[in-house]
C-alpha cells in the first residue's frame, strides 16, 4: 500500500500534463482553420472544385450519375472560357455512401486540396456529416440532391455556407400525398420506412402529415433497416391491413427487394416513393415487381422543354446514356456554383456564398432555381410512373 | 389466421437459412472449440461464387436445372476450398496457442474477406474481381413458382430451402454418428491428443470439418440470393452473427440444436416484426434468446459438461 502512493501522484501529474498538452493542440487547430480561409483567393492556376460522391457502395449510381453531371457542366464552363479567366478542375473523392467517409473526404478536400467550392452529397445523412465542415472552414458547399430540411440548418439557424439546388422533403412528401389523394384517389395508404436514414424518416413524416390533412387514412406504419435481406414480416403485416398503396421513401436497393417480396406475398398495390428511387439498378434488381409504381423526382428526361432536351442530348453524346435525375441535379449544382463564382467579386468563400445566396431565377435543367432565405431551391417536382423497366413522366407539381 | 400462417412460412424460410449457417458454426466449435467468426463471410463468398458462375453460364437468359446444379456444386466446391485454406493457413499454425489467439485470428480473417471484397477490381481479369462494395444483382438460379394455399403465399424456394436444410441436417447427423469420419470427428472433439495417439489423422479430420461447414454456408448463400437477389460484401455480417446466436441458443456443438436454434430465431424475428413494432425486430428477438440462455445456459440441446481442471 505504501509504495502505491508515489505512483498515484505520478499518474495524476502525468494526467494533468496530458490535459494541458491537449488544450494547446486544440488551440493550434482553431488558429490553423482560421488561417485557411483565403483559399485560392488570388492566383492564376486552375480553380479546384471538390466533389464528395458515393462512387461505390449501396447508393453507387447516385454518386456516379451526379459526378457525370458535374463534369459535364465544368467541361462546358471551361470551353466557354472558365471563370475569371481561369480554368476549372473537378476533384472527386469517393465516400462509399457512408456518412463518416463523407466527413473525411470533405475535410480532405477543404483542408488539403483547398477547393474553392465543395459539391455533394446526394444522401441527406452524408450531407449532414459534411455541412459543419463547410461552415467551419468557410468553404461554400452546394448539395445537388439532399432533400432533408436539416441539411442547410444548424438548429434554427441557417448554415451560412451550405446551399442546395433541390426542393426539400416537406415539399416532396406533399407532392406524393397530393398525387395519391387527388390523382390516384386513394383513401388508405401504408408506410414502410428506413429507420436508419434521415431522408426516409423525414419524408415519411411529411407524407403522413399531408395525406391525413387531405382526408386520407394511414393504415400502417412499419419500418426496416437498410441492408436487411428480408422484409416479409413487415409486408405481411401491411398486407393484412389491405392498403390501396404503400409509401416506401427509401433508396433503390432496398426498394427493389421490397417490391419483389411484396409481389411474392401476392400484394398487387402500387408502391410509391421519392427521388431515392431514381436509379437504373431499381429496374435491374426489381424487374417486373416495380411496374406500376410511382415516385416523385426532380425532373423527367421526357419533358419537352428545350433546355432539358438540349441537356439530355449533350449528356447522351458524352456518356452514351440517358441522364437520370441525379445527373441533372449534379449538372445544375455545378452550374449554379460556377455562376456564383462568376458573379462574386473575388473567389473567397465569403464572396461566393453571398453570390450563391443571391441566386435568382437561374434557368436550370431541373427547373428555374431561386435560392430562398433557408438556402433551399424553390422549384417544381415531377411524378414518374414505372413501366417496363423505365420511369415515365406523369405529372408536374408546382410548389 | 392467414396472417399467422404467412408469418409462419416467412419465419421458417428465414430460419432455415440461419440453421444452415449455424450448422457450420456448431461443427467447427464441436471439433475445435473455436468460434469461427469468418463463417458469415464464407457465406458471402458463396453468394459471389454463385454470382460469377451463374453469369459465366448465362443463367439469367435461360435458367435450367442442370445449370442450377452446376452453380450449386461449383459454389460449394469453391467455399469448401476456401474453408480448407482458412483452416490450413490461419488457424492450424495457432492451434496450440491460447484459444483467444485463434478467436482474434478468426475476426481478422472475417475482416480480410469483408474488406478485401470491397477493393476495386483488378484490371485484366475476365471477371470483375474483387467485386467492390456496390451491390450486385444475383441471377435467379431456377424459376420461381408461387403457390397460394388458403391465402398464404408459398414459393418453391421456401419449400426447397426447408427440404435442403433438413436433408443436410439428417445427412450431417448420419455422418457424425454412422461413419468412420464421424467417429473420428467425435474422438477429436473429445480429446485431440489422445485421438492422435490412437492413429486418427487429426489434421485431416479438422480440415474435413471446415470443408463441410463451408459447403453448407455456400448452400445457404445460394438459397438466400436466389430469392433475395441483392448481394454485397457485407451481406454475411448480420446473418453470420444471428446464426452464431442460433447455434448458441440450440446448444453449440450440437447438430439438431443448431437447426432448432435457427428456426426458432427466424420465427421469433418474424413474429416480433409482424405483431409488434418492426424497428425492435432484432432487439426483441435477441432479448428473448438472452432470457432462454439465462434459464438454460448450455442452450436447448447442449449438455453441460464438467470442465476438467
Amino acid at each position: 500500500m505504501r509504495t502505491s502512493t508515489p505512483f498515484a501522484v505520478l499518474a495524476l501529474a502525468l494526467a494533468a500534463l496530458g490535459c494541458q498538452k491537449k488544450q494547446g493542440a486544440e488551440g493550434g487547430e482553431a488558429a490553423a482553420s482560421a488561417a485557411l480561409t483565403p483559399n485560392a483567393g488570388s492566383g492564376t492556376g486552375k480553380i479546384l472544385i471538390g466533389h464528395v460522391a458515393s462512387l461505390t457502395g449501396d447508393k453507387a449510381t447516385f454518386g456516379q450519375s451526379t459526378d457525370r453531371g458535374v463534369r459535364l457542366a465544368v467541361t462546358e464552363a471551361n470551353a466557354a472560357g472558365g471563370v475569371k479567366g481561369r480554368q476549372l478542375e473537378v476533384k472527386t473523392l469517393d465516400n462509399q455512401g457512408k456518412a463518416e467517409e463523407s466527413a473525411i473526404a470533405a475535410t480532405r478536400l477543404v483542408s488539403q486540396d483547398r477547393v474553392t467550392v465543395l459539391l455533394g452529397e446526394v444522401a441527406s445523412t452524408n450531407s449532414l456529416a459534411m455541412a459543419p465542415i463547410a461552415d467551419r472552414y468557410q468553404v461554400p458547399m452546394v448539395s445537388p440532391s439532399s432533400t432533408n430540411p436539416k441539411v442547410t440548418k444548424d438548429g434554427a439557424r441557417t448554415r451560412p455556407y451550405v446551399f442546395r439546388v433541390c426542393f426539400i422533403d416537406p415539399f416532396q412528401g406533399t407532392v406524393m400525398a397530393k398525387f395519391a389523394r387527388e390523382t390516384l384517389k386513394l383513401d388508405k395508404v401504408a408506410v414502410l420506412r428506413d429507420v436508419g436514414s434521415d431522408y426516409s424518416m423525414g419524408l415519411a413524416d411529411y407524407f403522413i402529415e399531408k395525406f391525413k390533412a387531405l382526408g386520407g387514412t394511414i393504415v400502417d406504419d412499419q419500418s426496416f433497416k437498410a441492408g436487411d435481406p428480408d422484409f416479409k414480416a413487415q409486408l405481411t403485416a401491411i398486407k393484412n391491413r389491405s392498403p390501396q398503396a404503400v409509401y416506401v421513401p427509401a433508396y433503390y436497393g432496398d426498394v427493389a427487394l421490397i417490391a419483389r417480396q411484396a409481389r411474392e406475398l401476392g400484394m398487387k398495390q402500387p408502391l410509391m416513393g421519392g427521388d431515392g428511387w431514381d436509379s437504373a439498378k431499381l429496374f435491374e434488381i426489381g424487374g417486373k415487381a416495380v411496374d406500376g409504381c410511382y415516385f416523385s423526382n426532380h425532373y423527367s428526361h421526357e419533358d419537352p422543354e428545350p433546355r432539358i432536351q438540349s441537356f439530355v442530348k449533350k449528356y447522351a453524346q458524352t456518356y452514351g446514356e440517358v441522364p437520370d435525375g441525379l445527373a441533372a441535379q449534379g449538372y445544375d449544382a455545378a452550374k449554379v456554383a460556377i455562376a456564383a463564382m462568376k458573379a462574386a467579386k473575388d473567389l473567397s468563400g465569403a464572396a461566393i456564398k453571398d453570390a450563391l445566396a443571391a441566386t435568382k431565377d437561374y434557368p436550370g435543367v431541373t427547373g428555374v432555381i431561386t435560392i430562398d432565405s433557408d438556402h433551399n431551391a424553390v422549384k417544381p417536382a415531377v411524378v414518374l410512373e414505372v413501366k417496363n423497366g423505365a420511369a415515365h413522366f406523369v405529372a408536374t407539381v408546382k410548389p | 389466421m392467414t396472417q399467422f400462417l404467412q408469418h409462419l412460412v416467412n419465419g421458417l424460410s428465414l430460419g432455415t437459412i440461419y440453421a444452415l449457417i449455424a450448422l457450420g458454426y456448431t461443427m467447427v466449435y464441436g471439433v475445435l472449440k473455436l468460434i469461427n467468426f469468418a463463417h458469415g463471410d464464407v457465406y458471402m463468398v458463396g453468394a459471389y461464387s454463385g454470382f460469377y458462375l451463374a453469369n459465366a453460364l448465362g443463367v439469367e437468359k435461360e435458367p435450367t436445372l442442370v445449370k442450377a446444379g452446376i452453380v450449386f456444386v461449383g459454389s460449394m466446391a469453391i467455399c469448401g476450398a476456401l474453408g480448407y485454406v482458412i483452416e490450413r493457413f490461419a488457424y492450424r499454425p495457432l492451434r496450440h496457442r491460447a484459444r483467444l489467439t485463434a478467436l482474434i485470428t478468426a475476426i481478422g480473417v472475417s475482416f480480410l474477406l469483408e474488406y478485401g471484397f470491397q477493393l476495386p477490381s483488378w484490371p485484366g481479369l475476365p471477371i470483375p474481381f474483387p467485386p467492390g462494395p456496390t451491390p450486385r444483382f444475383f441471377p435467379t438460379p431456377f424459376a420461381r413458382v408461387e403457390w397460394n394455399v388458403l391465402g398464404v403465399s408459398l414459393s418453391n424456394y421456401d419449400v426447397i430451402s426447408l427440404l435442403v436444410a433438413v436433408a443436410f441436417m439428417v445427412a450431417l447427423q448420419l455422418i457424425v454418428y454412422r461413419t468412420r469420419f464421424g467417429t473420428a470427428m467425435r474422438a477429436v472433439s473429445f480429446d485431440p491428443q489422445v485421438a492422435g495417439l490412437m492413429g486418427i489423422p487429426v489434421n485431416r479430420i479438422i480440415s474435413g470439418t471446415f470443408v463441410l461447414g463451408s459447403m453448407l454456408a455456400a448452400v445457404a448463400a445460394l438459397l438466400v440470393a436466389g430469392s433475395r437477389p441483392r448481394i454485397d460484401p457485407l451481406m454475411g455480417l448480420m446473418p453470420g452473427l444471428k446464426a452464431f446466436v442460433a447455434a448458441v441458443f440450440g446448444g453449440i456443438g450440437n447438430v439438431p440444436g443448431a437447426m432448432v436454434g435457427g428456426l426458432a430465431l427466424g420465427l421469433a424475428e418474424e413474429y416480433v416484426a409482424g405483431y409488434t413494432v418492426s424497428s425492435y425486430r432484432d432487439a426483441i428477438a435477441f432479448a428473448m434468446l438472452i432470457l432462454v440462455l439465462l434459464v438454460k445456459p448450455e442452450g436447448l440441446f447442449g449438455r453441460s459438461r464438467a470442465e476438467k481442471v
